[in-house]
């Protein structure tokens, strides 16, 4: 009876430490609709339209032109840049291109995804898209890996002939991210987010809401503070297990408690 | 009789200027909101050639006016809008007069609807195409102030009044430092239109779009006008040096400087004990540069020992090539006040002109800089020295289940000998 109380137990604590393994696979929830996602772009990294993850932005622009988004990205997620452009019905062949720098406007690594893409002659679109690596909460300065901060988006084509040179196009972007979860918790954090402007003090009290800024965008809840990982669920319930086992162990070896024929006033 | 009918237009603004200053004497408070005021000027080609009828079956012109009638109605309140025409005025045969023709249309400032499409209504097809010199005028027009300033030129054929190159003219304009971005609108699928306007508008960072339909003009010119609207941070205009020595000392902010080919550009910046500073540095392609290229950004102490480096090379067409750094100065043990260290940032690049292409002015460099309180700390190799993972649970099961069977083997020990006592 007593062991299977015990065994009960033990599955049960083991149930609740696989729980934040199980989801750390799955997608954070997206940001709001999109219906007051961006409909434009901006023209260089001063300018760039800012949007959320999960929003899809569009933008009608032309073959040639530079297009620039920015959005916010936390510890431990994964960025996705996915990018369609809807080409002119008669056109010749050209390249498209994603490039994601971050808020340091260092250019980041796709670990996989199509950056760069040929649209054959008359093809009606071209989908690009780039896999960043995790978000980390804290790198050493001479690294480049990828921090929490501002993230900017280049759409352009990058081998386009002259012929091809100002004709409409709409383009459309979104960003998604997968949570990686404690696997990837570092320990440091950066002082402050890599957001461009954050040194910049602003009189709050003259500049209205029309401030401009080169970015303002947080992520859903704010920036995480660094300290919160599913490490601390993990270490815990070991914790809580190897006192049991303990338990268990000591119950072995001792024996039944006190031996029979001991006097209770001994 | 056109003279005539222009002079009676002209005397009718005036009146409707006066009126309007009689009705709004709060001048003052719209000088406030102008000085940050977005100005944008109009540039339309008025060159014989757009009596063509290839747009939707009307002439260019007609397009135009229609287009800009459209655009007026959708100006947004507190854009400064201007409108200057190239080629409206001399009919003659003389290029030498023919290329002095622009002439400011609706002066850049408080947009009077009707004023300015009675103004566009005027206008007739009739000269040359002075792309370059209007270009000059239309950045005179749009001088002062410090909201963003852009032109959009629309125009049909490519500029007729050589020697004087409209893109080196643009490349000018923004070496200035001004802020100025143009923006171009072709009406005519011509190669060497295109390469023109699209030349003009990399030059200063804008974009060249090529247009067949009214609905298109319509749509891009509101756009363009849109866009000069919206809040941008304007950028400082500074002035790097050769060393660090004599480099300008810089704070938080964002900055434009102009980089030569094959030079550098010290700046310098001041890092308490506990602060981290943050730069980033992108170098734009505004001409015609060979396909490999690249930056390099510094972080050098006074002494010249490197710190830190940021650096970023690319192929292929591009606007910018950027890079960045950040130095996390650790906090000072003992010391409360200790003073600030000077770190010198050196900007270089690896673009080269290509061939027949002027190297003058130097390409535009945007620098930004922020200096944030606290350094950035690491700890541990783990968040906090946790684990995580079934070895780890494993571990310390195994770990717990040892000392409970050495703890419970001990305590039964103990019993045994006091019993034996």
């Amino acid at each position: 009876m007593r062991m299977t109380r015990v065994l009960g137990a033990a599955l049960l604590t083991l149930g609740l430490a696989a729980a934040p393994a199980a989801a750390d696979s799955s997608p954070s929830p997206g940001a709001s609709g999109d219906a007051d996602a961006p409909t434009r772009a901006g023209t260089s990294f001063r300018t760039a339209t800012e949007i959320e993850q999960g929003q899809t932005a569009t933008a009608n622009a032309s073959t040639g032109d530079y297009l620039y988004w920015s959005f916010p990205a936390d510890t431990g997620q994964r960025p996705t840049v996915e990018a369609t452009v809807k080409l002119p019905a008669e056109h010749a062949a050209e390249t498209w291109q994603i490039d994601v720098y971050d808020g340091l406007r260092r250019r980041q690594a796709c670990r996989f995804g199509a950056q760069t893409r040929t649209a054959a002659a008359g093809a009606a679109q071209v989908e690009l898209a780039c896999a960043l690596r995790t978000v980390r909460g804290w790198s050493e300065p001479w690294d480049g890996d990828p921090l929490p901060g501002t993230y900017y988006v280049r759409l352009t084509a990058v081998d386009v002939p002259t012929s091809a040179l100002g004709q409409p196009v709409s383009a459309e972007v979104r960003v998604g991210s997968q949570d990686a979860g404690g696997a990837a918790a570092v320990d440091g954090s950066l002082a402050q987010p890599l957001v461009p402007g954050a040194g910049v003090t602003r009189d709050d009290e003259e500049e209205s809401g029309e401030e401009a800024l080169l970015a303002s965008l947080e992520p859903d809840d704010g920036w995480a503070s660094g300290w919160w990982s599913d490490r601390w669920v993990w270490t815990g319930l070991g914790g809580v297990l190897a006192a049991l086992a303990g338990i268990g162990g000591y119950a072995l070896t001792r024996g039944a408690g006190r031996p029979p024929r001991v006097p209770p006033s001994a | 009789m056109i003279i005539r009918t222009r002079l009676a237009a002209g005397a009718c603004a005036l009146l409707a200027l006066l009126a309007a200053g009689v009705a709004f004497p709060a001048g003052a408070v719209a000088d406030e909101v102008s000085a940050t005021a977005p100005k944008v000027d109009l540039v339309l080609d008025v060159s014989g050639s757009m009596r063509a009828r290839d747009i939707d079956g009307q002439s260019r012109m007609a397009a135009a006016k229609q287009a800009f009638n459209e655009v007026l109605d959708a100006t947004p309140e507190e854009v400064r809008l201007g409108i200057r025409t190239l080629g409206a005025n001399y009919p003659g045969d003389d290029r030498r007069t023919g290329c002095k023709d622009t002439a400011q249309l609706y002066p850049v400032g408080p947009l009077d609807r009707t004023e300015a499409k009675a103004a566009v209504a005027t206008l007739s097809p009739t000269g040359w195409t002075p792309i370059g010199p209007a270009l000059l005028k239309a950045a005179e027009d749009l001088d002062g102030g410090e909201g963003s300033k852009r032109i959009v030129l629309i125009s049909d054929g490519e500029d007729t009044c050589a020697p004087l190159d409209p893109c080196e003219v643009a490349r000018e304009i923004a070496a200035k430092g001004i802020g100025l971005t143009i923006d171009t609108l072709g009406l005519v699928p011509n190669t060497k239109l295109r390469q023109q306007l699209s030349c003009i508008a990399e030059a200063t960072g804008g974009t060249f779009t090529s247009v067949e339909h009214t609905e298109e003009l319509t749509d891009k010119v509101n756009q363009l006008v849109d866009r000069a609207a919206d809040p941008v941070v304007t950028p400082v205009a500074t002035d790097g040096a050769d060393r660090c020595e004599k480099a300008p000392a810089l704070k938080s902010g964002l900055y434009t400087d102009r980089e030569e080919f094959g030079q550098q550009r010290w700046y310098r910046v001041d890092v308490r004990p506990g602060q981290e500073l943050r730069a980033s540095v992108s170098v734009a392609a505004d001409r015609a540069v060979n396909p490999s290229y690249g930056v390099l950004v510094r972080a050098v102490t006074v002494k010249g020992r490197e710190i830190v480096r940021g650096e970023a090379a690319g192929t292929g067409r591009t606007d910018v090539v950027s890079a960045g750094l950040r130095y996390p100065k650790a906090e000072a043990d003992d010391d409360e006040d200790a003073p600030a260290e000077t770190v010198c940032l050196q900007v270089t690049h690896s673009f080269s002109a290509g061939a027949g292409v002027k190297t003058a002015p130097g390409l535009p460099l945007e620098l930004t800089v922020d200096v944030v309180d606290g350094p950035s700390p690491a700890r541990d190799v783990a968040s906090f020295g946790l684990g995580r993972g079934w070895w780890l649970l494993g571990a310390l099961i195994l770990a717990g289940f040892l000392a409970g069977l050495v703890w419970g083997w001990l305590s039964r020990w103990r019993v045994a000998v006091w019993r034996t006592n």
